[in-house]
């Protein structure tokens, strides 16, 4: 075995053995570019190294995915001739250094990753995590992450239609900022990140590279935040990269009009690792060989090395496999879009290693003739990074968090605490483009978005496509396994409030060390639990993002996994209730009443209790047949709802975070009417937290009850709507102009504290 | 049955939604691009929102230079409907085709919400199929959309009616809380508001219709 020279190698991000890997695949020492070009492609961001072992747990398949995880977008076949896109990635590392640029290159990665496919992106949701907002600076964040999504996203055209708040201090000192795009094309027009042929082109569309963004997937994604200084170390600002919308634009529209004109064989968009990930990826794909001209690569400064030119992050950028005959054709198209357009390689034959095989080889060299300069097998690059099971170990410490429960705990002062539950987040949103393309039914704010599937270019269709991106930390601290579960329920539950059943899920697994066996148990038993919940509701996964190292001065972040659900309403001609109730309504619960298990209200994980600081507990299961019987129930409803159908149906929110209590405020300080609601049996109801429960307003209890009962869904009365107060039997009596302006200026209020 | 033009400068994005809000009423419309020259044949312009240019420099700077612009000045000066939504209407006041300017939002943040207006004058192209005092709920999409002008101007803006529409809750600190105004002729408008984002109930609001239908309406040259 050889030894590492110097420690080149580990300023790279590679171990020592990950060097000797790289040598016995090579069969010699790798030279300086070589070396930084594994750096890069066997990073935990690019690789999934940690993970991937694990991630094959997860049910992927079903009648209608037409591409599943692996590629840069999970695809469904959404009927009427139309594939709906869908992909959710994380920015979190880059967003903690530098919010407003960190946001926004997360906003433009993920439309390119959508629109490889040949979609046009439709929409795009962001949940978001910081500090509590008492710190200046988790307000600085807050400010910069949501101007850095709105002026980007705007700018570049897609709405944002939604998305997630959550503070939790866990994430002071490392910040989430996740983000799903959803976008849709004519089923037949679906094309994949793959080079074939020999003899044709790679083409480099977009920006020029710079020296932005170089080690963005190594040194900043794939490590955690150690010194004091955390995300404050300026060392790492350079590895943030830079967005332009209106460059991205320009690329999306020129991309677009080359896949509708056909001149496309293969594309893929240049994201972590840039050039070397997309050549090696598109060359492994298609079993070929590819030769990359670095100097042929435009650049944006003078004196760039190869290894700068080729691991550089610079956004907006494209990689596009065309014939030779369309060349012309390709560049009159992006000149036209005002988009630069170069050939930078040349798809070649692949070798024949010793045992016979072929091999496609990434060369790299000084003009197409010239000197090669770096020379691996692709597949080697893109597909072979070593894989780990790291150890793995349930903290010592989880028994004593888990039988410290707060669901005893007395509720003294009920009118406080919910109205601190309720937060309005329409200072977010207001600031986002939600409209744009006329397909926003429901946009952000409720309990899921819905969409029309339309758009330019898409077969004319009435159905509806509905997202919904959800977490729950506190949750999945106590248990990830069953809090990730709950959290997919809880999100299908989203998805039945627009009238959506659910076809598809995507993840984003952000996590701590995963060197930390702790972390590596969470992750594992996260994975379980999603494939828990899809197997139990026979949903695929379709795509997801792992991102590790959410660490900061040694603490890991609480397991954080944020699922995102699609789901189709067939026939979409009209609005779903939403939480708007009508004077003299009746008040139901829909769904099973009581949790599974010794305590019927489990307070252990939720908002009440961990805004107290009581961050213990247990969860408790759900009763699945029932659930989603409930949850099947709800969706019909509404979906006769959307259809044109007449319902004594008004309003419909699923019970989520701050439990029935919040449901209710937030139903009447939307609607500006109050409600009477029955004494509850216990007073732990108002804040207990677990899924597939719904409060609905109807104007014909009877009939409501009736079709309940036939679909076997329980469903017990609650109250009637009206008058000016929400009082829940006699623990919680609130004016609704109080609940309204609380919950209005919360957020605000908050940010604005001492800014 | 009229023909409109919705011109598409690179960074432009309402173009779409633009023409789906015309021929949903019966225009005929066709997306034109920014280095067309020529306008003959079409009965009505629309310069829609978006980012023409990237909005680089300030919203419409660059726009006023692209090539189309000469063709819809001379378009305007012959009397043809031209309409101005958000960055449309920035790039008419950049063009001097109507007066005053567009500045960043007093809050200092992007907005989109929708916003209740009224109706102030029905003497232009926009407005003449609505009813004076209408109140209409239209969304608002914009960083800068609070208009700004000089006293002298806005004097004679108040006092010929071009002030077309304005805010009854002023979200961007719009002087005069002017939503939307037209030249003096009343062929040439522009508003902040988006008239094409609320053609349907399903979407929230129809109330823009009753501004487009007013503008595909629009048969002749305006001459007075």
């Amino acid at each position: 075995m050889s030894s590492p020279p110097q420690s080149l190698h580990r300023a790279l991000g590679l171990s020592d053995d990950e060097y000797r890997a790289v040598t016995a695949v090579l069969g010699r020492e790798p030279n300086h570019l070589e070396l930084a070009l594994y750096g890069v492609m066997w990073s935990e961001h690019c690789s999934y190294k940690s993970s991937r072992l694990h991630l094959r747990r997860l049910p992927t398949t079903g009648a209608h995915v037409l591409v599943g995880p692996g590629e840069n977008a999970g695809v469904i076949d959404a009927g009427d001739g139309i594939a709906v896109a869908i992909r959710i990635e994380s920015h979190n590392h880059p967003s903690a250094i530098e919010p407003y640029q960190g946001a926004a290159t997360g906003v433009g990665g993920i439309l390119r990753d959508v629109f490889t496919m040949g979609a046009r992106p439709l929409a795009v949701m962001d949940p978001l995590f910081f500090g509590e907002l008492r710190d200046a600076r988790q307000r600085w964040l807050v400010e910069g992450v949501v101007s850095g999504i709105s002026g980007y996203g705007n700018s570049v055209g897609v709405p944002t239609i939604g998305g997630e708040l959550t503070f939790d201090d866990c994430y002071a000192g490392n910040p989430l900022v996740n983000v799903l795009c959803v976008g849709a094309l004519p089923t037949e027009r679906l094309v994949l990140g793959v080079a074939s042929g020999v003899g044709n082109l790679a083409v480099l569309l977009g920006s020029r590279t710079g020296r932005d963004g170089i080690g963005g997937v190594s040194v900043l994604a794939s490590a955690g935040f150690s010194g004091d200084e955390g995300a404050l170390d300026d060392a790492k600002r350079p590895s943030v990269q830079v967005g332009d919308p209106y460059e991205e634009k320009r690329l999306i529209e020129a991309c677009l009009e080359l896949l509708d004109r056909g001149y496309v064989v293969g594309i893929q968009d240049l994201g972590g690792a840039g050039l070397v990930c997309a050549t090696s990826e598109t060359a492994a794909r298609g079993g070929v060989g590819m030769d990359v001209d670095v100097t042929a690569v435009p650049q944006r400064e003078p004196g760039m090395v190869p290894y700068e030119i080729m691991t550089s992050e610079s956004q907006e950028r494209m990689l596009a496999i065309i014939t030779p005959e369309n060349l012309d054709a390709v560049l009159e198209v992006c000149e036209r879009w005002e988009v630069r357009a170069t050939v930078v390689g040349h798809v070649v034959e692949p070798v024949t290693d010793e045992s016979g095989e072929p091999v496609g080889m990434l060369r790299v060299r000084d003009g197409f003739e010239g000197e090669v300069l770096a020379e691996v097998p692709a597949r080697s690059l893109a597909d072979e990074a070593p894989l780990y099971d790291r150890p793995r170990e349930r903290p010592s410490t989880l028994d004593a968090v888990l039988a410290d429960d707060p669901s005893d705990d007395p509720i003294e002062s009920a009118n406080e605490d919910l109205l601190s539950l309720l937060v309005d987040p329409s200072w977010v949103y207001q600031q986002y483009d939600s409209q744009l393309f006329l397909n926003t039914v429901v946009g952000p704010g409720r309990d899921a978005a819905l969409l029309r599937l339309a758009g330019p270019g898409l077969p004319v269709s009435t159905r509806g496509v509905a997202l919904s991106t959800d977490s729950n930390p506190r949750w999945c601290a106590l248990d990830p396994r069953l809090g990730t579960a709950l959290t997919i329920y809880e999100s299908v539950a989203n998805l039945a409030c627009v009238g959506a059943t659910a076809k598809a899920v995507v993840n984003c697994l952000n996590f701590g060390n995963p060197e930390h066996p702790g972390v590596m148990w969470q992750l594992s038993e996260t994975i379980d639990g999603v494939a828990d919940a899809c197997d139990a509701l026979g949903l695929p996964v379709i795509g997801g993002n792992v991102s590790l190292y959410n660490e900061s001065g040694g603490n890991d972040i609480d397991p954080t996994p944020v699922v995102g659900l699609l789901g189709v309403v067939e026939h979409l001609v009209a609005s779903p209730p939403g939480w708007n109730w009508g004077d003299d309504d009746d008040l139901v619960l829909v769904g099973v009443r009581r949790a599974v298990g010794e305590r019927p209200f489990p307070l252990g994980g939720s908002r009440w209790a961990t805004g107290r600081g009581r961050r213990g507990g247990r969860l408790s299961e759900v009763e699945v047949s029932t659930l989603r019987a409930t949850l099947e129930f709800v969706a019909g409803e509404v979906a006769a709802i959307c259809g044109g159908g007449a319902s004594d149906v008004t309003a419909v929110h699923d019970v989520s975070g701050g439990g029935l209590a919040a449901a209710l405020a937030e139903m009447a300080a939307v609607t500006g009417v109050g409600a009477t609601v029955i004494g509850l049996d216990d007073v732990a109801e108002l804040f207990s937290e677990f899924p597939g429960r719904f409060v609905v307003a109807t104007s014909d209890l009877k009939a409501l009850t009736a079709r309940a009962t036939a679909a076997g869904v329980p469903l017990v009365g609650l109250g009637r709507c009206g008058g000016s107060h929400l009082a829940i039997g006699t623990t919680v009596r609130l004016s609704v102009e109080e609940i309204a302006a609380t919950r209005r200026g919360a957020l605000e209020g908050a940010l604005a504290a001492l800014s | 049955m009229t023909r409109v033009a919705v011109v598409v400068f690179p960074g432009s994005n309402c173009e779409y939604d633009a023409l789906a809000g015309v021929t949903s009423l019966g225009a005929q419309a066709e997306l034109v691009w920014h280095t067309t020259k020529d306008l003959a044949g079409f009965d009505g312009v629309i310069l829609p929102g978006g980012f023409a240019h990237g909005d680089y420099l300030r919203p419409g700077a660059l726009a006023r230079f692209s090539p189309i612009m000469d063709a819809v000045a001379r378009f305007a000066d012959e009397g043809g409907a031209v309409l101005g939504i958000c960055n449309g209407f920035q790039v008419l006041t950049e063009a001097g085709l109507l007066p005053g300017a567009l500045q960043k939002n007093a809050g200092l943040k992007f907005l989109c919400r929708p916003t209740a207006l009224e109706v102030t004058s029905t003497d232009s192209v926009l407005t003449s199929r609505a009813s004076l005092g209408q109140e209409l709920v239209i969304p608002i999409n914009h960083f800068s959309g609070a208009y700004v002008c000089d006293d002298e101007t806005f004097e004679r803006l108040q006092a010929r009616g071009q002030v077309i529409l304005r805010y009854r809750e002023n979200p961007n600190g719009s002087r005069g809380d002017i939503a939307g105004l037209a030249n003096e002729r009343g062929n040439v408008v522009g508003l902040m508001p988006h008239p094409e984002r609320a053609m349907s109930t399903l979407l929230g609001s129809a109330d823009g219709r009753v501004l487009l239908e007013s503008f595909v309406g629009v048969r002749e040259r305006v001459t007075s």
